[in-house]
């Protein structure tokens, strides 16, 4: 066991738990934030990414214990009050989701995409997002989702 | 995961220190292998000695290698401007591995200590004959893979850093598998004013090897017609769900042309 005080969304926080907790099992089952999901044992599906010091990260394939003093941004922290951020717009005004599994994961990898590169090619999209599995959606609207977001955020 | 201890390492001293003193002690670098590696319960460290403090981190010119840390990650080499201007395949090769996650974290110590069969750094290493400096000796490539996932590194030695040779000219062509990336096949050729040296990986049953006849045909000739069909033979090549080990020899001689080409 021992005690690990991160900045999540923006709020300190501290917990005991064992050298084992996997990031993703901080957030979910220890703070209760379950926006973050699990989609796969084998870090390749990217249903879990959160920023870990403003870089997106599977939150399956970190120790919380290697996060003593980080900031961490997971998909509760993104929009302001009720407005959504310009990324969770552009997903729901493009049908960037069908059943959502995928969709806090796709969206926090792509911010971190678009905050790189404003000026993306669709193939820069997709490319960017090979660490984001979905089952439905056939990925179309998503990149249409980026796309828009991206001009949206300054593009 | 089995229960384990977590500790950060001050420095590579400090981490030799603390692995002697474990039962079963594990590095932890950019944790893309090992991790996963733990949720399938295939591994069961007593501790795991966490190497992101020891100061690993830097790129650095050495007039003709460059110097690249262990904990540097995948993203820091594919951005590094003296790695695109050096050696503009070590460049391309890292900022292909896996997707930008794994690149944001992952390193090219933990890539080269893990020896995966079907990984990218490896192949760089053994075509542009680089080095393997640990705490206390240094490593010739040659003498460094011990087989798949084996490493002539002992149990308490830690990668501080990698040497890597300028070449004249280099390229690294992989097949990914469509689901991780990793390499089918990859090929790095490197170019020196002494020979071409031919490296690959993803296809041999120990692991990454030199071509010596795709080397001895470049030598002679450096351009993609100078490997024709059937050069390559599929002895000693893996056969897998993935591909036969025929199909890795045609995908071995492919990979070459399109790197040789790729090198201009
Ligand atoms: C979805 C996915 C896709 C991937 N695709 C690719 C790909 O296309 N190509 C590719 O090459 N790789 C790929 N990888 C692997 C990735 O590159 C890993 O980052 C790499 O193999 C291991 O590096 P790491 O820093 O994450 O090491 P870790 O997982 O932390 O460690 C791996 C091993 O190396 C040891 N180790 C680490 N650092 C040191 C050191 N400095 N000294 C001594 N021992 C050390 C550890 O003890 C451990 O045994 C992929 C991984 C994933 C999850
Ligand atoms: S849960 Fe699938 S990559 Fe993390
Ligand atoms: S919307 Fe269902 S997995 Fe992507």
């Amino acid at each position: 066991m021992r005690t690990i005080t991160m900045k999540v969304n923006g709020v300190s926080t501290s917990h005991d738990v064992p050298d084992n907790t996997l990031l993703v099992s901080f957030l979910r089952e220890t703070m209760g934030l379950t926006g973050t999901h699990i989609g796969c044992d084998t870090s390749q599906c990217g249903a879990c990414i959160v920023h870990v010091n403003g870089k997106s990260t599977k939150s399956c394939t970190i120790l919380a214990a290697q996060l003593e003093g980080a900031k961490v941004t997971t998909i509760e922290g993104i929009a302001n009050g009720d407005e959504l951020h310009p990324m969770q717009q552009a997903f729901h005004e493009n049908h960037g989701l069908q059943c959502g599994f995928c969709t806090p994961g796709m969206v926090m990898s792509a911010i971190e995409l678009v905050e790189k590169n404003k000026n993306l090619s669709e193939r820069e999209i997709r490319e960017g997002l090979e660490g984001n599995i979905c089952r439905c959606t056939g990925y179309h609207n998503i990149v249409k989702s980026v796309q828009d977001a991206a001009g949206k955020m300054g593009g | 995961m089995y229960s384990t201890k977590y500790v950060k390492a001050k420095d590579i001293d400090d981490a030799a220190t603390i692995m002697a003193s474990a039962e079963d002690g594990k590095f932890l670098a950019g944790g893309m292998t090992l991790i996963p590696t733990l949720k399938q319960r295939l591994a069961n460290p007593d501790c795991l000695v966490d190497l992101s403090a020891c100061g690993l981190s830097a790129i650095a010119d050495d007039g003709s290698a460059i110097r690249v840390g262990a904990m540097t990650r995948h993203v820091e080499v594919a951005e590094s401007a003296l790695v695109q201007k050096t050696i503009p395949a070590v460049a391309d090769l890292a900022g292909h591995i896996g997707d930008r996650q794994v690149r944001n974290c992952g390193t090219i110590g933990g890539s080269l200590a893990n020896n995966d069969p079907a990984a990218c750094y490896p192949a760089a290493l053994l075509a542009l004959g680089g080095t393997v400096h640990t705490q206390s000796r240094s490593i010739a490539a040659e003498d460094y893979f011990d087989g798949m996932f084996e490493t002539t590194l002992e149990e308490d030695e830690v990668i501080r850093e990698v040497s890597l040779p300028k070449p004249e000219k280099a390229a690294y062509v992989k097949f990914p598998n469509p689901a991780s990336r990793y390499a089918m096949v990859g090929v790095f050729v490197a170019k020196f004013a002494d020979g071409v040296r031919v490296a690959v990986t993803g296809a041999g049953e120990d692991g990454v090897f030199r071509a010596s006849d795709l080397e001895a045909a470049l030598d002679a000739n450096f351009s993609a017609d100078a490997i024709a069909d059937g050069t390559v033979s599929a002895d000693g090549l893996m056969s897998d769900i993935h591909a036969s080990a025929e199909y890795r020899a045609h995908l071995i001689g492919e990979m070459t042309r399109r790197a040789v080409t790729a090198c201009g």
